[in-house]
């Protein structure tokens, strides 16, 4: 028997159990390429619009470090696919790497891989087949996106680069997910590592990006996302970058293939510790429990939130002052308020960013309690004298004051050096913090969605991730694809009121918080009432 | 005495499979009940309905004099539950897990846990995915063993032990009665069910089929023998109680009603015994010959 028997037929296994989820994902990664190629292509169809818009960007380091740089202001394709060509490749990398994660140590720490394992199955196989199950997503989206942009009328040459760029940032996140899988016995911290790979990858690009032409922007190339920016569609086409990713990639699964083929079955690199014979008097109540399960995540994300939240705070007084002087920057300054009005309107685009993660973090909180369902370990609780809505609003609970948390610890920290930069810590600070909280009606009503989701429709709980994806993009795009203002009202984040600047309004809050009691309570009374499993 | 379980008339579906087909069952308080099913027939089904997990279709259930579904969580102190299949949280050690579901079923006694974990020779302090199969359900009937309720429901608790710690099972459940518990066992093993309970379901396709004593159910429990002989033995086929005998030659394959064992076994070693293999019988085999012997009698 070889070390690859059966790839084939595990690969064929995984497409199928895929077959839902992929197609999403290339879908939806499409149609944002195309569709926002498409409208930014025609909002910018003059040569001075696009050197304006190139300028602004070049000034302003908060879409130097979120988005990334413009490297032809005079190319139509390089200001066309700018929003899409990192955040892009950053949701094609998590598409693969959760791909490869999910058939490899998922599977065998689920014990399905042994099942299959004691068949006609090669060392390698699993690691293999979930290599090319990745390898065809990222195929199977180069076509449709390389192809649509092509048909919205770019530059064939740039588009084939722009499909090598997210193909590329797909598998060198596929070769990290192969490595991380063999380093621990857990699915949930090998995708926890491989999200962290990405994770730093995006901060040194956003460092070395928003640097400007003094600074460290020798950073970008420490990182994976920034080769896939510096190969330049549109704007250059740099073929040779493509060597460092193909080097990486290399790299990568040399050691992931030496470390399958010398390790046990089920072990990982870093040997699982032993716990302690009894549980601490604390670990006593369901509530407890449910902390236990999910603290760690949450002070994983407070960190992040601290550290975002300190970094939009200091980018906050750069922005209105180096957005430049052509006359349509200046048009645009004069009609937000002036360099206040700038600021102001970072700040609420910033929070709105935080409220976005922050739900995130909401949604993968209540699915645990699904997790936790299915995973046939809340039998094991209901049947004791925990009852089931007590069961679930622990869960829940950790949902809700979790995000809040979040949103409380972003902007206090964001508000502090906000204050501190300018000096005025007294109206500064409430400011900022009060922009953040605003937010959380918000992101409580997605918290609640899935709540609901879960009780009454348990089957497609997943659409909670859907729903907020529907939300960043109704967000980002509407304003972009001039969509009308109902289809904008279906986002809870158009009703929050845009502090600080705006005025505070307290309608949309008041109803925002009762949706999102509603959908609570609804989803725990259907949970209430349903069948477990 | 009164019943601690009583179910009449059980439907279940899921969807289009009806998991559940009318079931009745009585377990009376303080006896050792089997609860006995080829995989599939719908034991673990109505296991959950017993904790008001799922919800019944139509049909009775009563648990400790209570509705499973209403009262659930007030029943659910006076029980406890060991699942069929076990799954525990990986950071979590199987010590904390035990002492965790004790505490949500109201306390358990921290002598008898020390002693059933050296009994199950349990290593506490492993986390839940360092466990094997057996492991983990060790770490569930350790903490069910461990509490003072008065019924203890099992499904399939011994599906991954080895066969000396399914000897340490066999004598607990057997203390557990002795202190005037009820026991709920379910299981797809005739012989498991045979050495434990005082009386016993069958199941099958979601329906009751047999229920009663293991006396009242002898006519179900049956060898299989197979052996090869010296000579060809004659008279083999009429002995009392000997059904479906193949006899080829010196080759000889049988069932025989366990109470008549000692004859066959006689007239076996007058031809001479080569080689023996005996079992009892799975339960599928049973039912196909019930069901055929059933048929017949029409
Ligand atoms: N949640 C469920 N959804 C659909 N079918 C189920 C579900 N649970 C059990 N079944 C079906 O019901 C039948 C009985 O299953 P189960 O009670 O688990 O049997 P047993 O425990 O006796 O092996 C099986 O056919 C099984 O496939
Ligand atoms: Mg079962």
């Amino acid at each position: 028997m070889t070390a690859t028997a059966g790839t084939t037929q595990l690969l064929k296994l995984a497409l199928r159990r895929d077959r839902v989820m992929l197609p999403a994902w290339v879908y939806v990664l499409t149609a944002t390429a195309v569709g926002t190629a498409y409208s930014t292509k025609s909002l910018y169809d003059t040569v001075a619009a696009r050197r304006d818009f190139a300028l602004g960007i070049d000034r302003n380091p908060a879409n130097l470090a979120l988005e990334g740089r413009v490297f032809d202001a005079n190319s139509i394709g390089a200001i066309s696919v700018w929003k899409i060509i990192v955040t892009g490749a950053a949701m094609v990398a998590v598409m693969s790497l959760l791909l490869v994660i999910r058939h490899t140590r998922a599977d065998e720490e689920s014990g399905r891989l042994e099942l299959v394992s004691a068949g006609v199955l090669g060392r390698s196989a699993a690691l293999g087949s979930a290599l090319l199950t990745a390898f065809t997503a990222n195929l199977v989206l180069f076509v449709p996106a390389v192809a649509g942009l092509i048909a919205v009328g770019l530059p064939v040459a740039g588009s084939v680069v722009f499909g090598l760029c997210w193909l590329a940032t797909g598998m060198m996140f596929a070769a990290v997910a192969a490595l991380t899988a063999q380093a621990t016995e857990s699915g949930r911290t090998a995708n926890g590592l491989a999200l962290s790979v990405l994770g730093v990858s995006f901060l040194l690009r956003a460092f070395g990006d928003a640097a400007g032409h003094d600074g460290p922007s020798w950073l970008s190339w420490l990182s994976p996302l920034g080769w896939t920016e510096q190969l330049r569609p549109y704007a250059g086409d740099r073929w040779w970058v493509l060597v460092l990713p193909v080097a990486f990639i290399v790299v990568c699964l040399g050691a992931a293939f030496t470390l399958v083929g010398r390790r046990d079955l089920g072990a990982g690199l870093i040997p699982p510790r032993l716990g302690p014979a009894e549980a601490v008097a604390s670990l006593s109540s369901h509530f407890a429990l449910a902390w236990r399960l999910q603290r760690g995540v949450l002070l994983a994300w407070t960190v992040g939130f601290a550290v975002s939240g300190a970094v939009l705070g200091s980018e906050a007084d750069s922005v209105g002052s180096l957005v430049g002087n052509s006359r349509g920057t200046q048009d645009l300054l004069r009609r937000m308020g002036g360099h206040s009005g700038m600021v102001d309107a970072f700040l609420s685009t910033a929070m709105g960013i935080l409220a976005l993660l922050a739900s995130a973090y909401a949604v993968q909180a209540v699915l645990r309690l699904r997790a936790e369902e299915t995973g046939q370990r809340a039998e094991a609780i209901l049947a004791t004298r925990v009852g089931r809505v007590g069961w679930a609003s622990g869960h829940a609970a950790i949902a809700l004051l979790g995000s809040t948390l979040l949103m409380l610890v972003g902007g206090l920290m964001a508000g502090l050096v906000h204050g501190a930069r300018g000096g005025d810590m007294g109206t500064r600070l409430p400011h900022v913090l009060w922009s953040a909280i605003v937010q959380l009606p918000a992101v409580w009503v997605l918290a609640a969605i899935t709540i609901a989701l879960f009780g009454l429709v348990p089957r497609f709980v997943m659409a909670g991730w859907g729903v907020l994806a529907v939300f960043l993009l109704l967000g980002q795009l509407g304003p972009v694809l001039r969509l009308k203002q109902w289809a904008m009202d279906i986002s809870p984040f158009t009703h929050v009121p845009k502090l600080p600047g705006a005025e505070m309004r307290f309608t949309p809050v008041v109803w925002l918080v009762v949706v999102a009691a509603a959908l609570t309570a609804a989803g725990l009374t259907g949970f209430r009432r349903r069948d477990l499993g | 005495m009164t019943d601690a379980i009583s179910v009449s008339g059980l439907v279940k579906t899921f969807g289009r499979t009806r998991a559940l087909d009318g079931l009745d069952l009585t377990v009376r308080s303080g006896e050792v009940h089997g609860f006995l099913g080829p995989n599939g027939s719908g034991k673990s089904t109505t296991i959950r309905i017993l904790l008001g997990l799922l919800r019944p279709d139509s049909g009775d259930v009563r648990l400790l004099g209570g509705d499973p579904w209403r009262d659930a969580t007030t029943l659910h102190r006076r029980l406890a539950y060991v699942p069929g299949d076990v799954t525990l949280w990986p950071n979590l050690s199987g010590g904390e897990v035990i002492d965790l579901l004790g505490r949500l079923r109201g306390g358990n006694d921290p002598r008898r846990k020390a002693e059933l974990l050296e009994r199950f020779e349990l290593d506490p302090k492993k986390k839940g995915r360092a466990y094997s199969k057996g492991n983990r359900q060790k770490v569930a009937l350790v903490a069910a063993l461990a509490s003072d309720a008065e019924l203890l429901i099992l499904d399939e608790p011994t599906s991954g032990l080895d066969p000396l710690m399914e000897e340490v099972f066999q004598r607990c459940v057997i203390e557990e009665r002795d202190g005037g518990r009820t026991v709920l066992l379910s299981s797809h093993i005739l012989s498991e069910v045979e050495a434990l309970c005082d009386r016993v379901s069958i199941i099958r396709k979601g329906r009751t089929v047999e229920t009663g004593s293991l006396a009242d159910l002898r006519h179900l429990t049956r060898t299989s023998i197979a052996a090869e002989l010296a000579s060809p033995p004659d008279g083999l086929a009429d002995l009392p109680g000997v059904h479906t005998s193949d006899i080829d030659g010196t080759r000889v394959r049988l069932e025989v009603d366990t109470d008549r064992l000692d004859e066959v076994l006689t007239h076996l070693t007058r031809a001479g015994v080569r080689s023996l293999t005996s079992r009892p019988p799975t339960l599928e085999e049973l039912f196909l010959r019930h069901y055929e012997d059933q048929a017949a009698d029409r």
